[in-house]
């Protein structure tokens, strides 16, 4: 009864300064929508769940790909919560996305968070490919367990490859069967939300911005390429997506000055 | 491969400059994550299954021959900290210094000139293994390793902390290093692409942060 879904989308230039959806297919649990963008240049899809997913054994992916000079936002309507589902002996769930960035096109991947509720077991895979002048926006963070509740098994994996060349490589692996210390004083030392805001845009190749500390768990840091990563741990998802909301809101100006 | 070559290359005293160096136990003792033996354990442990484990899949690699060009491009992506890079790279080369004229080699001599400023550590030290006859299995030994005894060993002078139980909680951490160090051979046997990318989300920003102390013991 496990479920197979991938969805697709592709985002052209219009021709007019604005971006076309010529492929928008969700599958299964995994609806999207073209709904309104703020900004002209920009197509925006929400990505609406239409059930509950992933349970363990489930097999979710999202293929996306914004060719040369598109401007697409993908964002999302509510946390995706990875659940145990009905069969104990189930299989882990996974979750891929593989994301396709242009010469000058933009992507603004804003998903809500990934909560791993007690029980169950998710793989996380998130591979990006970025074209040399290609801009990316990318958010993700994740809950360890509901309220009050003790984390499910999660590990996850972003890989972003800038001209071909590896920009970004990071693996996290918590809950139950991760290796141990993943809670200690090294990794995560109690802390229930992990995020990661990624902003790659070739003018970081000849003006890097500085490292520097967001508070005592954030940090914003330059990478060996032309990207800021924002590393971030907090207490629970309200007090993460503030740290990066604030931090996204002083990158995006930066880059505007 | 020689036993004894893996003693020289992993004995504290081989003159790399790793003892300047905390492994994020600095900025964790003065945060109060690691008060004691018990934390230090926990710390040591969450340390080797993330960056060692990533640190000692590079290692590896280079010790079975993979472009160390390539592995330390992949060493930048996995360490998202300048701090941590500017780290790794220095120690990679003291380590250098120190190979160069332990185990000179034609493989050593290219890496030198192809990153006159150090290249990571870990891709270092796998070719420096490399270079002494040594398999992946030992470079990723001698990573693992260093990932735990640099953290003991700050501890016991930043907490005064008794040698003995420092040493204890690297002796308990022996069947996990061997698990790391096989795991970590594994991958590298599967190129460059299986190579883990495990990290430490406090570790990196830590890092940082201890990077701008004015005054601190160990440089990291």
């Amino acid at each position: 009864m496990s479920v197979r879904a991938t969805a697709r989308l592709r985002a052209e230039p219009d021709g007019r300064d604005g971006t076309a959806l010529p492929v928008l297919a969700g599958e299964g649990p995994l609806a999207l929508r073209r709904t309104r963008s703020p900004q002209a240049a920009y197509a925006r899809v929400t990505v609406v769940g239409a059930m509950s997913a992933p349970l363990n054994g489930d097999r979710l992916a999202v293929e996306a790909e914004v060719t040369d000079g598109a401007h697409l936002t993908v964002d999302a309507a509510a946390a995706t919560v990875a659940l145990p589902g009905p069969r104990p002996d189930a299989d882990p769930s996974t979750y891929g996305v593989d994301l396709t960035v242009g010469e000058g096109a933009v992507l603004h991947w804003l998903p809500e968070q990934l909560v791993s509720a007690h029980g169950s077991d998710l793989r996380m895979t998130t591979r990006v490919r970025l074209a040399p002048t290609a801009r990316l926006l990318l958010r993700e963070e994740q809950i360890l367990g509901r309220h009050g509740e003790p984390t499910g098994a999660l590990t996850t994996r972003l890989t972003v490859h800038h001209a071909g060349r590896p920009l970004l490589d990071q693996q996290l692996a918590y809950g139950p069967g991760a290796p141990g210390g993943w809670d200690g004083p090294a990794v995560l030392a109690g802390h229930r939300a992990v995020g990661q805001l990624l902003l790659a845009d070739p003018s970081f190749g000849d003006a890097p911005l500085p490292a520097r500390l967001l508070g005592p768990t954030a940090a914003l840091t330059p990478l060996a390429g032309p990207a800021v990563l924002v590393t971030a741990v907090a207490a629970d998802a309200r007090l993460l997506r503030g740290m990066l909301d604030e931090a996204m809101r002083e990158l995006l100006d930066t880059l505007k000055a | 491969m020689s036993r004894a070559a893996l003693l020289v290359l992993a004995d504290g005293r081989f003159p790399a400059g790793g003892h300047a160096h905390s492994g994020g136990a600095e900025p964790a003792v003065a945060d109060g994550r690691v008060r004691d033996a018990d934390s230090l354990a926990d710390f040591c442990r969450g340390r080797l299954h993330t960056a060692g484990l990533t640190a000692a899949a590079l290692a590896a690699a280079a010790a079975h021959g993979l472009d160390p060009l390539a592995l330390d491009e992949a060493a930048d992506a996995r360490t998202p900290s300048p701090a941590l890079r500017a780290t790794a790279r220095k120690l990679g080369r003291q380590m250098m210094r120190a190979a160069r004229a332990t185990w000179p080699g034609p493989e050593l001599d290219a890496l030198a000139r192809a990153r006159p400023r150090g290249a990571h550590q870990p891709v270092v030290l796998g070719l420096t293994a490399r270079s002494a006859g040594l398999g992946p299995e030992d470079a990723a030994h001698c990573v693992a390793y260093e990932t735990v005894s640099g953290p003991a060993t700050a501890v016991v002078r930043l907490l005064s902390l008794d040698p003995f139980h420092a040493t204890a909680v690297l002796a308990r951490l022996a069947p996990e290093l061997d698990r790391v160090a096989e795991q970590a051979a594994e991958a590298a046997r599967q190129g460059i692409d299986a190579l883990p990318a495990a990290s430490a989300p406090l570790l990196d920003i830590t890092a940082e942060a201890h990077a701008a102390w004015p005054v601190r013991l160990f440089a990291s």
